[in-house]
């Protein structure tokens, strides 16, 4: 099997964030392999290696793809790290401020070109926290959406997935062919710490760094723009009490003032 | 006038308070036309749930692909409906499913997409609290007909009764959109409660709790609330992770957020700090979470809870 991994990176969720001109300012922020997409990498090495592994000459390999500025390869490595064969990054200034529908169409012809049989994604990213890409994708691909899935099903023999799909209006059973889009929740697996010798590994490994020219999409304006971002006032502390027994009383009392009960 | 499509949201069978929300927006814009996509033979059933908020029209598609083929159907339709009736914007319920339709459909009819507003207006200006509620974002559409994903819960919505027209149309969906398949479905387990994200009154616990939900779990009943829970407690194992409320889980922004034994992590914070009123009980009179409390107790919850449990049995009777 041939198996992508979409990754992105963000700023630290612990970070504080801003937005400078309408996009998100990325560059005085730490940066990270967004948490959600860790699981993703993870689900993608144990498909692999249920069927055969993905060692040199096995039969499986697992690619990670991110779409980014050039620091992303330091989130791309971790994937490497972790014990992901190869990656490419979509790297070019014509993409910064690129939305949603930009990102599926440049990832999609990455992931056409390279001829996937599973495509693997996160549900977001802890920035935009959209999660409209896996979705984005399997239309662009044309592939089965098997998203939100909780439990990953890999049959390579009839090339068949079956998945638990877990979201707020409850659970249900899928299943799809190849090729397919497969976004996991988080909590589907405990992602592996990259071993030391996987981190070596991953710094020897080169990034396939390509240019939208190379990847063949035009630039896309963003189809969604920002008019304004404000940070919003501070929320003020209000009433603070110390519990002597009364306490419960006291809340009771604020929530009928206020006509919350 | 102009016309616009909302997306009628169902949860099962039933038609959620969402499309009331979804309309009241909607007839901002344009003469507001509902979306119903019911099982085959179900439409009129379906129709007739949609009966609340500024709804001028419905038209209704029948098709068991709506079930069986899930996201991919419903954009499929949707999609085939905007091409024919060239709306000025499309409005969806924003939930996952809400917005991998809006996703797909966006792809298909080649529109701009913004998602989680919590509120649009006249123009179709739609607005974000993003991360985590802390800054304030207005976006537009500039390409196609934008497509819009609004929060369940964050419009006032009109319920007067509505008695639209209704009109059932033919439309088939493509075997490109039957490519996943649903074999069973089961509707969320809840014990009652109501859903996270539309709950007016959320009551979450955290570290604090110890892994006793037990005081949290009766002051949620007592005021009708949904039980959410930080990550720690999520981590834990001590309440399923389907109510992590935080950067990671759900975002919720009822007229009341009550948490107890949570320290108040940036990572929490963003899940819940666009709430109405937020109360925090905790030990720890230095939990940051105090800092954007309305009112904030420091104590020990499972002291607090029960009297005010209570309190609020003794005020309601």
């Amino acid at each position: 099997m041939k198996i992508a991994v979409c990754v992105k990176q963000v700023p630290d969720s612990w970070a504080e964030k801003k937005m400078v001109n309408g996009i998100l300012d990325r560059e005085n922020v730490d940066a990270v392999l967004n948490d959600l997409d860790e699981y993703a990498v993870e689900e993608a090495l144990r498909i692999a290696e249920a069927h055969g592994g993905n060692e040199e000459g096995g039969s499986n390999t697992v690619t990670v793809i991110s779409m980014g500025p050039e620091r992303a390869t330091e989130a791309v490595r971790k994937a490497l790290s972790m014990g992901v064969n190869d990656a490419i990054l979509v790297t070019d200034p014509q993409l910064a401020g690129a939305d949603a529908l930009a990102t599926s169409a440049v990832l999609a012809a990455v992931i056409e070109k390279g001829g996937f049989d599973l495509v693997i994604c996160g549900t977001e990213s802890t920035d935009a926290r959209m999660s409209v890409v896996p979705a984005m994708l399997a239309e662009r691909l044309n592939a089965a959406q098997l998203t939100f899935a909780s439990k990953v099903a890999v049959d390579p023999a009839t090339c068949k997935v079956s998945i638990t799909r877990v979201t707020e209006a409850g659970v249900d059973e899928m299943h799809g062919q190849f090729p397919c889009v497969i976004s996991v929740v988080e909590k589907i697996n405990e992602p592996r710490y990259p071993s030391f010798k996987g981190i070596m590994a991953a710094k020897k490994k080169s990034i396939d760094s390509r240019d939208l020219a190379t990847v063949g999409v035009s630039a896309i304006a963003a189809w969604s723009l920002v008019a304004d971002a404000t940070p919003r006032p501070a929320r003020a502390a209000g009433i603070k009490v110390t519990d002597d027994g009364t306490a419960g009383e006291q809340l009771v009392k604020y929530l009928a003032e206020k006509k919350l009960i | 006038m102009s016309k616009v499509l909302i997306l009628a949201d169902f949860v099962g069978t039933k038609a959620t308070k969402t499309n009331a929300e979804l309309a009241t927006a909607a007839a901002r814009i344009g003469e507001v036309t509902a979306v119903v996509l019911a099982p085959t033979g179900q439409g009129t059933i379906y129709a007739s749930a949609i009966n609340r908020g500024p709804i001028a029209n419905i038209i209704v598609v029948e098709s068991d692909a709506f079930a069986s083929n899930g996201v991919a159907a419903v954009a499929d339709v949707l999609a085939q409906i905007i091409t024919a009736q060239s709306p000025s914007a499309v409005l969806v319920a924003s939930h996952a499913f809400g917005k991998e339709v809006a996703a797909r459909t966006a792809v298909k009819t080649g529109s701009g997409i913004i998602t989680d507003a919590v509120d649009v207006s006249a123009d179709i200006t739609a607005t974000q609290l993003v991360f985590g509620g802390s800054t304030t974002v207005h976006s537009k559409v500039s390409h196609g007909t934008p497509i819009i994903t609004v929060r369940p819960n964050s419009v006032d919505a009109s319920t007067t009764e509505s008695t639209p027209s209704i009109e059932t149309i033919s439309l088939t969906v493509s075997d490109d959109s039957k490519k996943a398949t649903v074999t069973s479905s089961q509707p969320p387990v809840q014990g009652g409660r109501p859903e996270l994200t539309e709950a007016n009154i959320v009551v979450s616990g955290g570290r604090g709790t110890n892994g006793d939900f037990s005081a949290v779990e009766n002051f949620a009943d007592v005021l009708g609330a949904a039980v959410g829970a930080s990550r720690a407690a999520t981590d834990a194992g001590w309440y399923p992770h389907s109510h992590q409320v935080g950067q990671t889980g759900k975002t919720v922004s009822p007229q009341l957020y009550v948490a107890n034994g949570i320290s108040g992590a940036i990572q929490h914070r963003a899940g819940m700090q666009t709430s109405k009123t937020i109360v925090v009980v905790n030990k720890d009179p230095e939990a940051p979470l105090f800092e954007i409390a309305d009112f904030g107790v420091v104590g020990d919850l499972f002291a607090v809870l029960p009297k005010a449990t209570e309190g609020i049995k003794a005020h309601k009777s």
